[in-house]
């Protein structure tokens, strides 16, 4: 029987409070006594801190008290770092500096005062005595002999190296039919901005002895047992809060220094304590993303066969591990080669310290990275070879019958039809027709440019044995006496609408209106595990566990109604509300049978009371999604000026719960993935000063930037779980960054342009232009 | 010095203690509970805190408290009537042109001000009008198809009565 609510374009549960301003953030909560902190942040990218004077800011309107690194040593533990990497360095990380100071925006003090300006306030009075200490930031100098060592204990700036190979490369490498092409990518540094920036709520009771932390995080149950770590309670006594959470992006998979500090000052003072970070606080010390150097190489045949790819990594990591840092250039090197079945591979990732803030998971976080070297460089094979950049990629796509498909790299990609999603898209957007406009306006002196980008990302983060902290998500399903049901789930969503997705899962198991089911996710004390939400697992996972969960309840309250209609079990079928037989003969009310299971007088035996289920799902694999994209731009010969004219994206993000929530997320997506291509980045000078640290000068896209974007879904159901989901959160950013930089090449390859870093500003192009028509 | 000042907020008359730097944001948040109102940056660059002055977009965020006083002020608590959600709400919950909804308070407002002025905006115009408002979870081209919906709303609702 075919879902009446799966796949079906259902509006979102949390809309109606969101729409009104009636969704409750962090900053939006008041607690009785609470108390509001402000921090003194280092000026300097690497100093020695010779004293903290905190006598005026003591002595300041309101304050309560001012915490220093000093005070908190041995009592509150360090940042945690969860990657696992064989011979990974770990600085200590302390949530206040104390000694020195490694990038600008390096927490050094906490004022708490009875109101947040008379706390800001304070926090300015702090005086740090510094001795400035050399600064690196450019990685590649702080691989030099002679480089100031960030970390002196550690030896020298490289905090890992990591290498993957597969293949015979004996075999490629003596092949003097193949064509070598080599090329320096450079991945920018970018910023995150949620548009809430962080924020935290501790409140400590003294009397039961528990703390009580609400926090924008994508991960509470993670930073409940990281919290209670670092203070040294009990975790029973520790309860994460994530409310309504303004957007993360991975930037809130994390546990940063401020959060512990204002659980140590709630402690201390009995009192609730409020952090709210501002927006400068927020592009200076929250995670930035990507900031990768790559060093690429490929091996081709004069077919277009790609045999062999190497990669050399610099990942800048920047001063300290936030906790998935290093983690995240390892997702480039596993996802390189990309949609392609490439035989032979070679990468090797650096990961360096600079003095600056600490990268780590941004939107895609790693795989973005990979997909631009592997579509950059598909793209440069195809003007090499003087081939079509389509044809190209069709050559070397793996057929869909080699699924599961083992790749040198060492993944296993689950199920995919590349060549489908591809085909689509030449169709919806008349790539050949573009192709002729495109040779016609090149005769007029026009540049119109088309960028293909065809992805493969990793998803559904993941099986245990890959994961840090587990990849399995918990789930529940609660039927309560009045028959309406309760899911509560281990994920943590932000904004994805997973309050709608999970529960058209349970409906949908369950036969039940969609209206039936509340959806409850985020809070520790409620839900007893979980992972959370990042790398498009939400669905994928969490989704599964609440199906799996459903079923249980499905399954028993078959029994109990079959007992009633002295029907079997398996007679019965469970739609609309009620529960019955194929031909109606027999029926009972879905409430009528829940109420049976708890009130419990007659029970089949052997069956107890109750009707609630929980899952962890485990996944046995990652699940690989994918797609292909077209970008139409103009450049204007004039001002350098790139226009996006018209953006074709067919994903494959397996079994769509919800057409509408997956359209958004690769909305979302894309406009991220295309802010890359064209307009942000997050820039230091040399000294390790931030030069784009207001919204003003860090270029977050804008409504009058876009087109309409044509999207199209097509689905290969996933066999890691029963779903058939892939997840898609990710998809969008992953797959538009190369398409933009390919298309605004394309343009401009009659001018001999072979490649262009990104972000690709107008001054850029126009001095590209400028310099040819000198020349 | 604090003082006390009165300012017309929805329709209704409140109470609030000001500095001379008191920022209106501050004053809907910390003082009237009116939470909807959102900070993003506090630099006028992102709108996430945009309310209604004489039913122009205003960042509160910049706006001192003071200057309020005597003009008319909606927040977003105050965009639905009698429980009857805005056709510029309506059209956002219809078009799903937010996810996280964070910016969305400012992005209804700046809404509202836009299809007062200009009943039947085009793309460009929409585009324009909104260009202050960061939504980062990028839902921009449904945000405009959101105005495009409530303008026709708007509209229709205008003829028949």
């Amino acid at each position: 029987m075919p879902s009446t609510i799966l796949g079906k374009r259902i509006k979102r549960k949390e809309d109606p409070r969101l729409i009104q301003g009636r969704g409750h953030y962090v900053d939006d909560i008041k607690l009785d006594g609470m108390l509001h902190m402000a921090f003194a942040r280092s000026i300097h990218a690497h100093a020695r801190i010779k004293s903290v004077n905190v006598a005026a800011a003591r002595s300041s309107p309101g304050v309560v008290d001012v915490i220093t690194g000093e005070e908190i040593k041995g009592k509150l533990g360090l940042v945690p770092c969860a990657a696992g990497i064989e011979g990974l360095k770990v600085p200590d990380h302390p949530c206040l500096a104390t000694g020195k100071v490694c990038y600008v925006g390096e927490p050094i003090a906490a004022v708490v005062a009875t109101d947040r300006y008379l706390a800001r306030d304070a926090a300015d009075k702090i005086e740090v005595d510094y001795e400035p200490l050399p600064v690196v930031t450019d990685p590649e100098k702080a691989l030099q002999a002679g480089s100031t060592v960030i970390h002196p204990e550690l030896g020298d700036n490289v905090a890992f190296v990591a290498r993957l190979e597969g293949g015979d490369w004996k075999a490629v490498e003596s092949d003097s039919s193949l064509k070598v092409i080599k090329q320096r990518l450079i991945n920018q540094r970018l910023a995150p901005a949620s548009m809430e920036t962080r924020g935290v709520v501790a409140h400590y009771s003294p009397g039961e002895e528990t703390l009580t932390v609400w926090s924008s995080t994508q991960i509470p149950h993670i930073l409940k047992t990281q919290l209670a770590l670092m203070l040294g309670i009990d975790e029973p006594h520790c309860r994460v809060i994530a409310p309504e959470v303004g957007g993360g992006f991975g930037s809130k998979l994390n546990l940063y220094g401020e959060e512990g500090v204002a659980c140590y000052a709630s402690r201390k003072l009995g009192k609730p304590v409020k952090w709210i970070e501002s927006r400068r606080e927020n592009l200076l010390a929250t995670v930035h993303g990507r900031d990768q150097i790559n060093d690429v190489e490929v091996y081709v045949q004069p077919d277009g066969k790609v045999v062999g790819l190497k990669c050399w990594i610099i990942a800048d990591l920047g001063a300290y591990h936030q906790l998935l840092t290093p983690a995240i250039p390892t997702l480039t090197a596993l996802m390189i080669l990309g949609c392609y079945h490439i035989k032979n591979v070679f990468v090797e990732t650096k990961g360096v310290f600079t003095n600056k803030m600490a990268t780590d998971a941004y939107r895609g976080a790693g795989r973005p990275e990979a997909t631009y070297v592997i579509e950059r460089v598909m793209d440069m094979v195809a003007r090499e070879l003087n081939m079509d950049a389509a044809d190209l990629r069709m050559k070397n796509f793996p057929s869909p019958d080699e699924f599961p498909l083992d790749l040198p790299t060492g993944v296993t990609y689950d199920t995919a039809n590349y060549q489908k999603t591809l085909k689509r898209l030449l169709k919806i957007s008349g790539y050949s027709r573009l192709r002729k406009e495109q040779e016609k306006l090149r005769k007029q002196g026009k540049y119109l440019g088309l960028g293909l980008s065809t992805y493969v990302e990793i998803c559904a983060m993941g099986p245990s044995s890959r994961m840090p902290a587990g990849g399995w998500e918990f789930g529940a399903v609660k039927v309560e006496p009045t028959g309406k049901v309760m899911v509560l789930s281990g994920t943590s969503p932000h904004g994805q609408g997973e309050e709608t997705t999970f529960a058209q899962i349970a409906a949908d198991v369950l036969g039940i209106p969609f209206d039936d089911v509340t959806v409850y996710h985020g809070d520790t004390f409620q839900v007893p595990m979980g992972i959370g939400t990042f790398g498009s697992r939400t669905t994928a996972v969490g989704g599964t566990a609440i199906h799996n969960a459903a079923m249980q309840i499905r399954k028993k309250m078959a029994r109990i109604a079959s007992h009633k209609l002295g029907v079997k079990p398996g007679e019965l079928i469970f739609s609309e509300g009620k529960i019955h037989t194929r031909d109606g003969a027999k029926s009972m009310g879905f409430a009528e049978v829940a109420a049976e299971a708890i009130f419990a007088k007659q029970l089949p035996e052997g069956i107890e009371p109750g009707l609630a289920a929980h899952s962890f799902f485990e996944p046995s694999n990652y699940t690989f999604p994918f797609g292909a994209h077209l970008a139409v731009t103009e450049v204007d010969a004039e001002t350098g000026e790139i226009k996006l004219r018209n953006y074709y994206a067919v994903d494959d993000c397996g079994r769509v719960i919800n057409p509408m929530l997956v359209d958004g997320q690769i909305h979302g997506g894309l406009a991220q993935g295309i802010g890359q291509a064209l307009w942000e980045s997050h820039v230091y000078d040399e000294n390790g000063q931030l030069m784009t640290g207001t919204l003003m000068d860090y270029a977050v896209p804008k409504a009058h930037q876009f087109p309409w974007f044509e999207t199209e879904t097509m689905e290969t159901k996933t066999p890691i779980n029963p779903l058939g989901a892939k997840g898609v959160g990710e998809a969008g950013t992953i797959g538009s960054t190369p398409a933009i930089v390919n298309a605004v090449v394309d343009a401009l390859r009659p001018l001999g342009v072979r490649h262009l870093d990104m972000p690709l500003q107008p001054e850029k192009v126009w001095r590209i232009l400028k310099q040819h028509a000198t020349a | 010095m604090a003082t006390e000042i009165e300012l017309d907020i929805n329709g209704k008359r409140r109470a609030i203690h000001t500095e001379p730097d008191t920022t209106l944001l501050s004053a809907l948040r910390d003082q009237l509970d009116l939470t909807g109102t959102k900070y993003g940056c506090g630099e006028g660059q992102c709108a996430a805190c945009t309310v209604l002055m004489d039913g122009s977009p205003r960042r509160s965020c910049l706006t001192r408290a003071t200057t309020a006083a005597g003009k008319k002020i909606v927040t977003i608590e105050g965009v639905a009537q009698n429980g009857r959600l805005h056709p510029v709400q309506q059209a956002f919950l219809e078009e799903q042109a937010f996810q996280c909804g964070y910016c969305t308070p400012g992005m209804i407002l700046t809404a509202l001000a836009l299809l007062k002025s200009n009943p039947d905006p085009s793309d460009d115009e929409i585009a324009q009008f909104m260009e202050g408002n960061i939504c980062r979870c990028g839902t921009y081209p449904r945000i405009v198809a959101a105005i495009h919906r409530a303008a026709r709303m708007m509209r229709s609702s205008a003829h028949e009565s």
